[in-house]
């Protein structure tokens, strides 16, 4: 009578923990390996802080170059999430939602460059926009030269980063089910105005989870867009491929670059993931 | 008639035949996998007949011939809301935007749709709950809010889909009422396999059964002369006529029933008071103890009904265990006393 529907209860306590509650089909071994993995991922990132010249950190981030190199990156990764949102929703709409033939193929192929290594990415992205390339030529007479510009770096980004759109998206969506969708649609609302104020609303968590990834993704991208965009000052050279050359003729630069980056993606994370959190139960 | 179907679905077994008149409320009666939702699902367009026309209004909102689609109007366009056992009120929407999301969906303009969905809330008595979320609500609040927005998208056709089963029996009188109120005009078809439902919110009923309609007529005569073994084994349940009083139900006998809950009518109402033969206990004695309604009876039946055996009296019909029938010698001509809770009664006005 007074307790409240149960599946919405459960969508917006997900996160929060009932302290009476005694976990089962946790074995206590588990603590140690679960210990070790926790520091191997934590420990690279705590040495290093140690190892950063904190009295010319200024300095060196904020070198020629380094801004440079910053710029570029936040741009093109910008860029190329969104890029990924104009084609990744409509993506993950039609696996979850649509019927034809082929579908699990699809499915299949869309998750290749989560699985490709990057480098082959880009030169998959050079036989295709490259100057000889099966898209490229045809460009080349139009005037458009793509390899080796920043619209290469944001393709190359936009190409390893679309597949974690794509999934976390279709994942909600899958998870949500269609049937919010029938009975907005039998309220008279028309497709379009289901997807903008019942699908998407629902799965706002998802969306935003997934664009985190893939701004994550697009940030940090380096094989792809070394091989396909190279390495131009202001043009081509990402945050990652400066910390990469830096790492040769100058360590102090390259580690102080790194933490800039980690830095960058901490507040990225955070600041997405509150307000995920705060959509699911808007 | 306002709405008619006929269509067969062959992947689901299905083969109906359904008309409602305008303003009519049908009820589709049937175990459950009888092919109630799926016809429900044929007039929301959720699915496809595979031969078959369906009509709203003389227009043709899916039409097919042998697989071969000849007409086909999409869900949004069909004006029939759909209301299932879940309310599905959307949750990250308030109640009033819920309410108003019909209107707003086919074009009234933001103002407009939350005055509507004001009066709607007015309506279901729920007017203090607008600002809440979804998951603030009870089952049965969530319920009444989920049929206040399909009332408000103004469809031609309403169609609920056991509306009550996923309800705590405490609210579903409450609820009844207010589907019996608010169902008066609407042309609505109620898939349900509650004899209750049927009885006092449609005027015909239509028992479904292996993907096809067995009967059909007014719900009364249905219920009162059932021809098809399901809606035998569904009938026969206890009807007590009255007027309601500050005590409860007084029949024309002189005798109170205390039904459950009370229902807000005026004193002098006439009502019905309803229970199952399941909830009516067999004694040889006088029963003692909690308050109950107890009639003295002549037993004139005995006929097996499942695990059970029907025990047919000159008042109401009882189930009772094989074994009680041997203990307390039931046979007929024999006197008894017949008891049923309170809480077993559900009482309306008729």
């Amino acid at each position: 009578m007074t307790a409240p529907v149960t599946s919405e209860r459960a969508a917006t306590n997900r996160t929060r923990r009932d302290p009476a509650e005694v976990p089962a089909g946790l074995p206590r071994w588990a603590y140690l390996p679960a210990v070790v993995g926790g520091l191997f991922v934590v420990l690279p990132l705590v040495a290093m802080g140690t190892r950063v010249d904190w009295s010319n950190y200024w300095g060196l981030v904020t070198s020629e170059s380094a801004r440079a190199a910053l710029v570029l990156s936040l741009q093109t990764a910008t860029a190329s999430t969104l890029l990924c949102l104009v084609l990744g929703i409509p993506m993950a709409l039609v696996l979850a939602r649509g019927r034809f033939p082929g579908q699990h193929l699809l499915r299949s192929l869309v998750l290749v460059p989560l699985v490709l290594p990057p480098v082959v990415g880009g030169v998959a992205l050079l036989s295709t926009f490259g100057r000889r390339g099966l898209l490229g030529e045809s460009m080349e007479v139009l005037g458009l030269q793509i390899a080796f510009s920043t619209t290469a770096v944001v393709l190359a980004q936009s190409f390893v980063a679309l597949p974690f759109l794509v999934v976390s998206l279709e994942g909600a969506l899958r998870t949500g089910g269609e049937r919010y969708d029938v009975v907005a649609a039998s309220l008279g609302a028309s497709p379009t105005t289901v997807l903008r104020r019942v699908t998407l609303p629902l799965v706002w968590p998802g969306l935003v989870s997934g664009t985190v990834l893939a701004f994550a993704r697009a940030l940090g991208e380096f094989g792809a867009t070394i091989t396909f965009a190279g390495s131009l000052q202001g043009v081509t050279r990402t945050l990652p491929l400066e910390v990469y050359l830096q790492r040769e003729t100058d360590p102090d630069a390259a580690v102080a670059l790194s933490l800039l980056l980690v830095a960058v993606a901490v507040v990225v994370i955070a600041a997405t993931s509150r307000r995920g959190a705060g959509g699911a139960v808007r | 008639m306002t709405f008619t179907l006929t269509a067969t679905v062959p992947s689901r077994g299905l083969d109906v035949r359904l008309d409602v008149a305008e303003g009519r409320t049908l009820a589709l009666l049937g175990p459950n996998g009888a092919g109630k939702s799926t016809a429900l699902g044929l007039a929301a367009g959720t699915l496809r007949p595979h031969d078959g026309e369906i009509t709203l209004d003389g227009r043709a909102l899916a039409g097919a011939r042998d697989g071969r689609r000849t007409a086909w109007v999409p869900t949004h366009r069909r004006r029939v809301a759909l209301l299932a056992q879940d309310p599905m009120l959307f949750p990250h929407l308030s109640v009033r935007e819920n309410i108003a999301f019909g209107p707003r969906a086919q074009g009234t303009g933001r103002r407009e749709a939350a005055a509507r969905a004001d009066r709607w809330l007015a309506e279901i008595g729920l007017t203090d709950l607008a600002d809440r979320r979804p998951a603030a609500l009870s089952g049965g609040q969530a319920q009444r809010v989920a049929i206040a927005r399909s009332l408000a998208a103004a469809p031609r056709l309403l169609l609920l889909d056991e509306p009550m089963a996923a309800l705590d029996v405490d609210v579903t009188p409450a609820l009844r009422q207010t589907l019996q109120h608010l169902l008066a005009e609407q042309t609505t078809i109620l898939a349900t396999h509650d004899v209750l439902d049927a009885l006092l919110l449609a005027d015909e009923v239509a028992v479904v059964d292996g993907g096809r309609v067995v009967e059909r007529g007014p719900t009364a005569e249905v219920l009162s002369r059932p021809r098809s073994a399901f809606a035998a084994s569904i009938a026969g349940l206890n009807l007590l006529s009255g007027t309601w009083t500050s005590e409860g139900v007084a029949t024309a006998g002189g005798e109170v029933v205390h039904g459950h809950g009370a229902p807000d009518v005026a004193l002098g109402t006439p009502m019905t008071a309803v229970c199952r033969p399941a909830a009516v206990a067999v004694h040889l004695d006088p029963p003692h103890g909690s308050p109950r309604n107890t009639f003295r009876a002549t037993v004139r039946s005995l006929a097996p009904h499942g695990d059970l055996v029907r025990v047919r009296t000159d008042r109401l019909a009882a189930d009772v265990t094989p074994g009680s029938v041997a203990e307390l010698g039931l046979a007929p001509g024999r006197e008894v006393w017949l008891a049923v809770k309170a809480a077993e009664v559900d009482v309306y006005p008729v």
